[in-house]
């Protein structure tokens, strides 16, 4: 069997416009994990982390839907408490950190994205323009997960927000 | 137009899609006459007030919902999850 490299959907690209950045994130194994019905505690204590409320996270958990969240990392075997499918391949991460990382997503994302309202381990699903979108706010910025067949939409997307702001600043 | 997901919280319009009205939650069991299945298939009323109609949370949560609302005064008066009515067959 021959040595197969994993590549990422924008290999490992990074954009700085004044001081924020742009960045391709790899991320590792991602899988989602979609409960059986009444598996919530079972599925927490397997796990070493509760299972994420809507709209949050949960160390390496990412509430997706309901009784539903992707994990950063490989799952145990949880054969009877829960559904896995592995979702590495399907998704492209990219991380948005800097002064105008709010701003830039909020011409994008129809949610109110200020530190107030979106604090850190606040995550949300919703849509990046025309995409489907999972967002999550970390300590340092936006983790931004879409489909990675549109990654490159995704990009074009906040560099134009990005040059947008930037032009405006310097009005 | 902001609907209040039961999940989610208050969201825009542009998340959800619109499906019809609820009549299409209540199938007809396999001997009911042709009649039922001419109301459930086709037959709607277009009320003006109170009406109750399938959203779905596209681009959020992926559920679907039950969206009770006043077509005068466009208030949403209730946002009900379909999954939690469970099977009533």
């Amino acid at each position: 069997m021959p040595e197969l490299l994993a590549k990422s959907a924008l290999g490992g690209r990074t954009l700085t416009v004044g001081k924020t950045t742009l960045a391709e994130a790899s991320l590792g194994p991602l899988t989602s994990i979609a409960l059986f019905p009444g598996q919530g505690a079972a599925v927490s204590a397997a796990l070493g982390h509760p299972f994420p409320a809507p709209n949050t996270t949960s160390g390496p958990l990412i509430w997706t839907g309901r009784d539903q969240a992707f994990l950063m990392g490989q799952a145990p075997d949880l054969t009877g408490l829960a559904a896995t499918t592995d979702q590495t391949g399907a998704w492209s991460a990219l991380r948005l950190t800097g002064p105008d990382a709010e701003a830039a997503l909020m011409r994008l994302v129809p949610l109110d994205l200020r530190l107030a309202s979106f604090p850190p381990s606040t995550s949300a699903r919703s849509g990046l323009n025309h995409m489907g979108l999972i967002l999550v706010r970390e300590a340092e910025g936006f983790l931004v997960l879409t489909f990675r067949s549109m990654a490159e939409t995704a990009w074009h997307e906040l560099e134009t927000a990005l040059q947008a702001l930037a032009a405006r600043a310097h009005l | 137009m902001l609907i209040k997901c039961p999940l989610c919280g208050p969201r825009d319009r542009r998340e959800f899609y619109y499906y019809g009205s609820d009549d299409y939650l209540n199938r007809p069991g396999e001997a009911a006459p042709p009649s039922a299945w001419d109301d459930y298939l086709h037959n709607r009323d277009n009320p003006a007030g109170m009406t109750r109609d399938l959203w779905y949370h596209e681009m959020g949560c992926t559920s679907w919902l039950v969206v009770t609302r006043d077509t005068v005064t466009h208030d949403i008066h209730a946002v009900e999850p379909v999954a939690e009515r469970g099977t009533t067959a």
